[in-house]
């Protein structure tokens, strides 16, 4: 169970927007969060992981506070290690495919089985200036399922994927959630591309 | 002909960019993080040299370190540490002079990384410290290999610094500028040619050499 409630001013080249948030997320979920431009589903999204501090708030997961800027608590990071997609993929350009796995995790298996599944196995030894656009967007995807997080942050994932490929990878993607429990996010500019993904939404307008 | 001073100035150009280049790279990385009033203050004082006279500089250090006051003083009585007139003082004068060359390049390398890969490495559990060795670092190699090779550069042809505060003591602080310079007052031409031959040919090489690196590395790792 994810309980947060949040208020931050955001960034906005005219006038004064604000992001307030009170809901719950519970375990095992998927969500889609959607909504205009600049109207904070990425900051959001930043603020769960921990690498935007909101001006008012907290977080809690799993009875664990990540974030209560009464009691002035912060959860780095680095311990929250809730997996994020990022929308710029933010690949390691000088890592190859397999060793941004390795780099989120020793587990040979594990690696394995998510490169099979996102159709990586034969890119390996690729470094991402080598990768098609499809074909980055999915490493970045299981580079942040390589840790089993249970809580997975998705900024605009599926963008960069043709249809055929998209709904294949969201069948598999289901199936691994549900595999490791995971509570997941998903930031999307067109809600449609989800579908039958998830079962609860988040309209932030 | 003497290469004495050559081997000299060989040996303080790769101990001051050793030596910058340990300490160097953690501080341009702690200053390309944000922007406090502090860090603008230091990274000021980090680019004076660029700017200002070698002579100046010498002359600061030279009071500052001279055995007869505060600090020299205090470090020599109580380390036996004498920075004036010898090859440790030459040591420290490259290392504040040359500062600039090395914290410059690898500050602007940082700050051009997008912010999203140490976040990325965050959310794998990654600390800061391994986020910067195993994603930043080697993701700016060129600008490390140009802040090296320009520190090592700039070191090789230091002249005014090294004059003031080591003066001409050969084998000790009579380095290859100086000894050009000395070689030209005594009217010993051909000397001075060989001594800025050398100079000119490693510092040439040199810099061709990481222009053609650069050429084939250069562009950003992110296109």
């Amino acid at each position: 169970m994810i309980r947060i409630a949040i208020e931050t001013k955001l960034k906005a080249y005219s006038g004064q927007q604000e992001l307030r948030i009170v809901r719950e997320f519970h375990a095992g979920s998927i969500t889609k969060i959607f909504g205009p431009s600049g109207s904070g589903k990425t900051t959001l999204l930043k603020i769960i992981a921990g690498f935007v501090e909101p001006e008012k708030g907290s977080i809690v997961v799993d009875d664990i506070t990540w974030l209560d800027t009464n009691s002035k608590i912060f959860v780095a990071p680095q311990k929250r290690k809730a997996g994020f997609v990022f929308q710029d993929y933010a690949l390691f350009p000088n890592m190859t495919v397999h060793q941004h796995m390795a780099y989120a995790t020793s587990d040979e298996a594990w690696i394995s089985k998510l490169l099979k599944i996102g159709k990586l196995d034969a890119f390996i030894t690729h470094k991402p200036g080598y990768l098609s656009g499809g074909q980055q967007q999915r490493l970045a995807i299981f580079r942040a399922l390589a840790t089993k997080p249970k809580l997975l942050l998705m900024d605009e994932p599926f963008s960069a994927l043709d249809p055929k490929m998209r709904s294949e990878l969201i069948g598999d993607l289901k199936d691994l959630f549900a595999e490791l429990g995971t509570t997941v996010l998903i930031v999307s500019h067109y809600p449609q591309e989800l579908e039958g993904l998830t079962e609860h939404e988040l309209n932030l307008h | 002909m003497d290469l004495t001073p050559i081997w000299l100035t060989l040996k303080l150009a790769v101990i001051a960019t050793l030596l910058l280049f340990i300490a160097g790279v953690p501080v341009a990385w702690w200053l390309s993080k944000g922007r406090s009033f502090f860090k603008i203050v230091l990274e000021a004082i980090i680019t004076m040299p660029l700017v200002l006279p070698p002579s100046v500089l010498g002359f600061y250090l030279l009071m500052a370190f001279s055995p007869q006051h505060g600090v020299g003083q205090w470090l020599l009585h109580t380390f036996n540490i004498q920075f004036v007139f010898s090859f440790q003082g030459l040591v420290l004068a490259s290392v504040i002079y040359s500062m600039p060359f090395m914290i410059g390049p690898v500050k602007s390398a940082l700050q051009q990384l997008p912010v999203s890969l140490s976040q990325a490495s965050w959310s794998l559990g990654k600390s800061r410290w391994q986020t910067f060795v195993h994603v930043l670092l080697p993701n700016i190699k060129p600008s490390l290999l140009t802040a090296v090779v320009l520190t090592f550069a700039h070191t090789l042809g230091e002249f005014g610094v090294v004059l003031m505060i080591g003066g001409n003591i050969p084998g000790i602080t009579r380095v290859a500028s100086i000894a050009v310079y000395d070689s030209v007052e005594q009217m010993d031409y051909s000397s001075a040619n060989t001594y800025s031959l050398i100079l000119f040919s490693i510092t040439f090489v040199l810099v061709v050499a990481v222009f053609v690196f650069n050429k084939y590395h250069l562009k950003s790792p992110l296109e």
